[in-house]
């Protein structure tokens, strides 16, 4: 009986002494396929340390950024790593609020990773973030329904073209729709989109003495062309149709051409959700006055709280999932075109890569060609593509959203939304102080 | 009462016709949730069901912890909520002054501050205390957020009493017990049982402060629906069988209180 | 409702009772609420560490200078008032139709409950992506099978989208309490009126709905509290939009101040609300008082 007690006080110690030393480590993530999958994967962290152990916090997008940013700016420590995107990270960063990330191994090989990735996820020259998976926008449209009318796309689209492929391609009658854009409101959703037009259109937010430029003859093109096309060739309610809506609409074959996140690509070719993965085509996303910022840049990427209880452990984990070896594990698990894709240069040079995702040609120049810091035809004072730079885009730049699509459904017409633009950020730029430092 | 035939027909069909037409985005809700996402989209009644969406539901979330978390918050705090709603609701129904209404409406006012604007500091406080991602901080603020409602919504059924009952009871000699469990409880019961089931749909669905204040280990279903709506890509079918799996506990839950509820009570106790 | 029973009882003891919740909801109160009124008089951005200092009534200003204030608090009425109706209106008829005991109403009667149970952000997403959506709704797929166009609900007529969406989930709530506030009538009295040759509208009128009085001033009075600051349906919905059609004032709050996290914006217009729903709920009061009182 003696010897059981004490094997069993034996055990017992064990399991606590190990229980002790057991790092929890909770992470905030947002619910992308991505993500999912990565949470799928790593209980193969896991086992290779076994003293981790990962608790997720899987959220969507908006309430994510939320919760994220009240936990990370008031130091509570409630999580060890969070996903943040290219907006947040400088920002964060500059407030003191993440811890910096150095010292990689060599064998993470960080050269691999795309530079504007680096560079955007870093402030004063040092890193603060991991990029998990990386995106540009691009065109994507029906082979199919171009052969069958005779359209050959060009290799760089411009905003014409795309006029002339829409007026030839929509059928309203059989339901086919020459083009589908996001119009939903957001800082993330419509303007997203509608800020690459405004960039390539030569127009921008503020100049250089953070004036704000929102009334100029390069936004009232920007916006005709693109409330008209929409208006014309587009399919109806496109004022709720955000990145999933579009996505539907295109993968049921609904729409002939989309121009949206590069990481549209992989669903679609995803027989069991899209109708149409044989039939779809690739090209950069379109330009009008300039190629200055006509492609957008993001990045989800892992990032340490400065209240992290767990950083050691978080920092590992991180490595682990932004690593060459996760990208092959993804591959066996779910094939090639699943992998985190926009990340690293070796993803792309792999021939199986190449092979199995057509889109990678044109994702992989997309994100070499963007660059947050000359996202527009003039110089300005912000870094950013579809987005500026600063904490207040958030506020102002999702009420521009909304102005714009108050000109799609016809509640405004484009000069009562330019205006409306113009104030919302003057006012902005006023509390904020921008231009007094 | 006397009813014609025609009349109980016609009630019957109206009765019927609102109920069906009010639960229909919810049939059409959980009938989404047995489709595979790319029927998700298409308006067939009939398809094979599938159970996919269920199991992507448990492989990716731990819907125990969950519904156990929504659970405990939604009933202790209900209950905590009582312990201090009850004896305040039967004192201003039964010993109301001229202060009563006033204090009423200002419990009411508390409630006032929209939740967006009192995010940071509440957190802060939350943070303070310590009892930030605490089951125990969840049941504590749902209770304080509810109780008002609670004292109302008691304070008005406890009115529905007719004093004659109570003055009876004490003339035969009952004490303050016997009163509430003999008298009070048989003709208050089903409005306290509306009451605890409204309060405890209310904690149930709290969205703001059950997301905010929480992280992994006191998370609610609340947290769990926000992991499912509005990814990127296809997920009809998911949100719809985790909607299914968050509100199924509740639904039995209000089924169960059905009988209190709706138990067809008369006041033949008056006579 | 006398009061006689008080004077045969020491008052003192149940004076007391009402004590502990008072002085709960008091301390409750008044932190977050002294908290609120400091940060809104200062510059005070979570994320921008260049807006700091006292501020005045900047905040404020920014807020009621913007011009989607008034047209939300317009908004913010107008949505609260239409549920209002809506929910009242069906609850109370719904309540007296199923009060008749017909065939299965006790399941009917937990049909009719549902939407109550459901997330409101789920609620929303259902209406928005599968009945109302104007390609593949099911509303627009009904519509195109009769051969018309779909309407484009959230962005012809948001704000009633949302009032149709935020009635629909507060319905069960003026059922429930109208309904359990019906069955405590009394079955006498009904009877009285009948032999007297009250036919049933009059029956309805004077003594049903007089009834009910009370229990309708207090789903009018709760459900106004919640209606003020709904949020989620909008924000899952229209964001708002298009333009501020459907920006209601908590939405407006949310827009300017905390979706930058600037919290002297959020506290100050916070501070405005509260402005704004002691107002409405003056005049509720005053519309109501018959109803509140405990004359029945």
């Amino acid at each position: 009986m003696k010897k059981r007690i004490a094997c069993l006080l034996a055990l017992l110690c064990f399991g606590v002494s190990v229980m002790a030393q057991q790092k929890t480590v909770t992470i905030a993530t947002v619910n992308n396929p991505a993500m999912i999958e990565l949470k799928k994967l790593s209980p193969k962290f896991e086992a290779a340390n076994p003293d981790i152990k990962l608790n997720w916090v899987v959220l969507e997008e908006n309430v994510l950024r939320q919760r994220v940013t009240t936990d990370v700016s008031t130091g509570s420590g409630q999580f060890d790593l969070v996903f943040i995107g290219l907006y947040e990270t400088p920002i964060f960063a500059k407030r003191g609020w993440l811890k910096e990330i150095s010292n990689i191994p060599v064998e993470y090989d960080i050269e691999d990773v795309f530079k504007p990735l680096r560079d955007g996820l870093s402030y004063e020259g040092k890193l603060y973030a991991l990029p998990f998976y990386g995106e540009s926008s691009m065109l994507m449209y029906r082979k199919d329904l171009f052969d069958a009318k005779g359209l050959v796309m060009p290799e760089q689209p411009t905003y014409d073209d795309i006029k002339k492929f829409a007026a030839a391609l929509t059928d309203k009658a059989k339901g086919i729709y020459g083009i589908t854009l996001r119009g939903k409101p957001g800082w993330g959703e419509n303007m997203a989109y509608f800020d690459t037009v405004v960039n390539t259109f030569g127009g921008q937010w503020f100049d250089e003495e953070w004036k704000p430029t929102l009334d100029t003859q390069e936004w009232r093109n920007a916006l005709t062309f693109y409330v008209n096309l929409l208006k014309e060739y587009g399919p109806p309610g496109a004022s709720s149709n955000g990145f999933n809506e579009n996505l539907a609409l295109f993968a049921k074959g609904k729409a002939a051409m989309w121009i949206d996140a590069t990481s549209g690509a992989g669903p679609l070719f995803d027989k069991e959700q899209s109708q149409v993965a044989d039939k779809v085509a690739f090209a950069n996303a379109p330009i009008a006055v300039t190629p200055n910022g006509s492609r957008w840049l993001w990045s989800w990427a892992f990032a340490i709280p400065k209240a992290a209880k767990q950083g050691d452990a978080a920092r590992k984990f991180a490595l682990w999932a932004t690593s060459k070896e996760y990208v092959s594990l993804v591959a066996a698990d779910t094939g090639w075109p699943t992998v985190p894709p926009g990340t690293r240069k070796s993803t792309y040079d792999s021939p199986e890569y190449q092979q199995a995702a057509p889109f990678a040609k044109v994702t992989l120049a997309a994100m070499q060609a963007a660059d947050p810091t000359k996202p527009t035809l003039k110089p300005v004072p912000y870094t950013g593509i579809q987005f500026v730079g600063v904490p207040e885009f958030q506020s102002f730049g999702t009420v521009v959203g909304q102005n714009i699509a108050g000109v799609l459904t016809g509640q405004m017409t484009v000069d009562q939304a330019l205006k409306a633009n113009q104030t919302a950020v003057e006012r902005a730029a006023r509390q904020a102080r921008y231009g007094k430092k | 009462m006397k009813q014609s035939i025609l009349s109980k027909w016609l009630t019957t069909i109206a009765g019927w016709g609102v109920a069906l037409i009010v639960f229909f985005p919810i049939f059409w809700m959980t009938l989404t949730a047995f489709k595979t996402e790319k029927q998700a989209y298409s308006p067939d009644i009939f398809f094979t069901p599938t159970l996919q969406s269920f199991r992507d539901v448990f492989a990716r979330s731990d819907y125990l912890t969950f519904a156990l978390n929504s659970i405990y918050v939604s009933i202790g705090s209900t209950l905590l909520c009582y312990l201090f709603a009850f004896p305040a609701a039967y004192r201003m129904a039964f010993y109301p002054t001229a202060k009563t209404q006033d204090t009423l409406l200002w419990m009411l006012s508390t409630k006032m501050m929209p939740s967006v604007g009192v995010l940071i500091p509440i957190y802060l406080l939350f943070k303070t205390g310590g009892i930030l991602d605490n089951i125990w901080g969840l049941i504590v603020i749902y209770a304080l957020m509810n109780l008002p409602i609670a004292v109302w919504m008691a304070y008005t059924y406890l009115c529905e009493v007719p004093p004659a009952i109570l003055e009876a009871a004490r003339i035969d000699g009952a004490n303050i017990w016997g009163e509430l469990w003999h008298v009070l409880r048989p003709i208050a019961l089903p409005g306290l049982t509306s009451t605890a089931l409204l309060l405890i749909i209310l904690s149930w669905n709290e969205a703001f402060w059950s997301i905010n204040l929480t992280s992994a280990k006191a998370a609610p279903l609340t947290v769990f629906i926000a992991s499912y709506s509005s990814p990127e890509g296809l997920f009809w079918a998911k949100l719809s069988g985790a909607s299914v799996l968050a509100v199924a506990p509740i639904l039995v839950m209000g089924w169960l209180c059905q009988k209190q509820l709706v138990s067809g009570l008369t006041f033949g106790a008056v006579k | 409702m006398s009061t006689n029973v008080a004077a045969a009882k020491p008052k003192h003891f149940f004076a007391f009772l009402q004590a502990p919740s008072v002085v709960v909801l008091f301390l409750w109160m008044i932190v977050p609420l002294a908290m609120t009124i400091y940060f809104a008089f200062i510059r005070y951005s979570l994320l921008n560490p260049d807006i700091s200092g006292f501020a005045g009534v900047e905040n404020f200003q920014f807020l009621w200078e913007d011009p989607a204030f008034f047209p939300s608090i317009w908004n913010s009425v107008l949505l609260v008032g239409s549920v209002l109706i809506i929910t009242v209106v069906a609850g109370t008829a719904l309540a007296v139709l199923y009060d008749s005991n017909f065939f299965g109403n006790k399941i009917a009667a937990l049909l009719v409950i549902a939407p109550f149970f459901v997330m409101p952000t789920v609620s929303a997403l259902i209406w928005k992506n599968m009945i109302m959506h104007p390609v593949y709704g099911l509303i627009a797929m009904g519509l195109q099978k009769l051969g018309l166009p779909g309407i484009d609900f959230f962005g012809e007529y948001p704000l009633l989208s949302v009032i149709v969406i935020v009635s629909w989930e507060w319905m069960p709530f003026a059922f429930l309490v109208l309904f359990t506030a019906i069955k405590s009538f009394d079955q006498e009295q009904k009877e009285a009126a009948i032999v007297d040759g009250a036919g049933p509208v009059q029956l309805f009128f004077s003594l049903i709905l007089n009834h009910l009085s009370r229990a309708i001033s207090v789903v009018v009075m709760i459900e106004s509290i919640f209606l003020l600051s709904i949020f989620a349906e909008i924000h899952t919905t229209t964001s708002g939009g298009p333009g501020t059609a459907s920006t209601n004032l908590t939405y407006l709050i949310f827009s300017l101040g905390l979706r930058q996290f600037d919290i002297g914006i959020a506290s100050a217009g916070g501070i405005l609300a509260v402005i704004l729903a002691n107002i409405v709920a003056y005049f509720l009061v005053k519309m109501l008082a018959k109803g509140l009182k405990q004359g029945s």
